[in-house]
């Protein structure tokens, strides 16, 4: 049996997680076939064929799949899944909005987010934030898994050829309407994927303060974080929060300022390559993850910082 | 407008969650429990909008344990008008929950149906849009604003990219994000009066609903442990480890 992908795309280009996916999806069993909804994304069929992992490219278009709404997509999948001994997609919003859709339709207990596959039928997902890790079988006939992107490898882009057999669409689904997409123009990394992340905790004291925050994460082509406390207390708004009830982030380096290291946050953020606090209080939780902890007030040492980065001849991007 | 808001009672988000040492699960015993926080938000929005007289009455309901009284109480004492348990043993899938939930809706025919986006215990991520597939109802997941029209809603979806908005016919169901509002805290009186509140006990077998776990959980690990690091003295120190022995910046 072949596993079937569902790729992410914005009828133009293939979103990169599904890179990641596929590279789960390659793991588990069989051939991996790609199944491509949209409108108008013809391109994105030829780059999906492109990819030496993807076996057979799945093409339906309609203009009522412009806007990826699950709704829409969903009865599709369903209906392709017949010959398909697995349904995967990346555990973004796009297939954290859409999977679990399917899996009811079909009957099936969703395997969410896993981080590693064991067997065509294993997996190791997290847990509480990353403070566990379960592994579990699934005894569903068919398996439905979402992937989490940053623990598989991207495959490879280009050197296939894989066959693209359109297929017919499905009815509109009449009451969901898409209105508008903003998406958030920004030069700095989404805090999901950065490679560096910079975050400023209870410490900061106020929110003018993350200025110093930013100026780091300027030089280093760093997201921007936040510890719970620091949100709760106003000083930047929640989608910067890292921790159990924000992001879980998964940088190379991850330099805590100002934060003390509550479970909360580490939950968050304590899988990191490299974790780097600043904090006055030498007692601090987070010292007890951090590869290089310096005690010191960050009114003075962010400013430092900055200096001594200034200094560098080269900064990795 | 009749609201339905499923909640669930998981471990507290600021206690240390630690794997039993045979690898069943987690420690539960004697661990301090709450509402799930993304619930916290649910019930808040659902207490706005009848606040705002736009709603009649809400209904809280959670599928578990016994215990799982106290989040449907808690959620009673911000403002809920009534609370439904429907009790179950052990690990309950959300498909199995999805399935509860569809036979309340039936029954109870809400316009409006909130939950969390994710509870932090399994952060399955599928309750909701589970309900909403075997209801055949829209879908609003990722909730950071809400506005109801006649007979519509406008939801603004946090998403990867930015954010999203889209237009949903009632009923529909809603997953909410923690951006969506402030939750508030229940007061002393409210507590009080929230114990008068009717709560109504249910089981899955009342139901019907199999709720057979599907995915066996094998073992659950403790994740790696990282090695202890060390202190730096100063910015030029930290800043050339960087550099020259973690190779990072």
């Amino acid at each position: 049996m072949s596993v079937l992908l569902i790729a992410e795309h914005n009828n133009k280009e293939v979103r990169p997680f599904t890179l990641n996916a596929i590279t789960a999806a390659s793991q588990m069993d069989g051939d991996v076939h790609v199944l491509l909804i949209g409108n108008n994304c013809g391109d994105v069929a030829k780059l999906l064929s492109e990819m030496p992992a993807v076996k057979k490219v799945l093409h339906a278009e309609a203009s009522h799949y412009e806007n990826y709404l699950a709704e829409n997509f969903a009865p599709l999948v369903v209906k392709v899944s017949e010959n398909y001994s697995h349904i995967v997609s990346s555990a973004n919003t796009f297939g954290k909005n859409l999977m679990p859709r399917i899996a009811a339709n079909l009957d099936i207990s969703q395997v969410s987010d896993i981080t590693k596959v064991i067997s065509a039928d294993t997996f190791i997902r997290p847990i509480y934030a990353g403070n566990a890790f379960a592994t579990v079988k699934s005894t569903d006939a068919k398996k439905c898994v979402t992937i989490r992107p940053t623990s598989f490898e991207p495959c490879e882009t280009s050197g296939g050829s894989a066959p693209i057999e359109k297929i017919d669409a499905t009815e509109e689904f009449t009451l969901s309407k898409f209105i508008k997409r903003e998406e958030v123009k920004s030069d700095r990394p989404e805090l999901g994927t950065a490679r560096v992340v910079v975050s400023g905790g209870r410490g900061m004291q106020n929110g003018e303060n993350f200025k110093l925050i930013t100026d780091i994460a300027d030089k280093l082509n760093a997201a921007i974080g936040a510890s719970r406390a620091a949100v709760d207390a106003g000083y930047i708004s929640n989608e910067h929060q890292v921790g159990q009830t924000g992001k879980v982030v998964v940088p190379d380096l991850y330099i805590a300022v100002g934060i003390s290291g509550a479970i909360q946050h580490l939950a968050g953020m304590k899988e990191s390559k490299i974790i780097v606090a600043i904090n006055k209080d030498g007692e601090a939780p987070i010292f007890s993850v951090a590869d290089y902890g310096l005690e010191a007030d960050l009114f003075e040492a962010l400013p430092q910082f900055l200096e001594e980065l200034n200094k560098l001849n080269s900064i990795q991007k | 407008m009749k609201i339905l808001v499923a909640v669930k009672r998981v471990i507290d988000y600021n206690v240390q969650v630690r794997v039993k040492e045979d690898g069943t699960g987690v420690v539960t015993d004697n661990v301090k429990m709450s509402s799930n926080p993304p619930d916290d938000n649910a019930i808040e929005e659902a207490v706005k909008i009848k606040e705002a007289g736009k709603a009649t009455e809400i209904i809280a309901i959670t599928v578990g344990e016994e215990k799982s009284q106290e989040t449907v109480r808690k959620a009673l004492a911000v403002g809920a008008d009534r609370g439904i348990l429907i009790k179950t043993e052990g690990i309950v899938e959300p498909l199995a929950v999805a399935k509860a939930l569809k036979k309340i809706v039936e029954k109870e025919k809400p316009d409006l149906v909130f939950m969390g986006k994710q509870a932090i215990d399994d952060d399955c991520n599928q309750t909701g849009q589970m309900l909403s597939a075997l209801l055949n109802w829209p879908q609003a997941t990722f909730a950071s604003k809400i506005e109801i029209k006649d007979k519509t809603l406008e939801v603004t979806r946090e998403i990867d990219e930015g954010l999203e908005t889209i237009e949903v016919d009632l009923p529909a169901i809603v997953t909410c994000d923690l951006r969506l509002n402030e939750p508030r805290y229940a007061s002393l009186p409210n507590i009080m009066k929230s114990k008068k509140k009717p709560l109504e006990i249910l089981t899955t077998a009342d139901l019907g609903v199999d709720t057979t776990p599907r995915v066996q959980q094998i073992k659950v690990e403790e994740p790696p442990k990282r090695k202890a690091g060390i202190k730096v003295v100063s910015v030029a120190e930290l800043v050339s480890k960087l550099k020259n022995e973690a190779k990072v910046i």
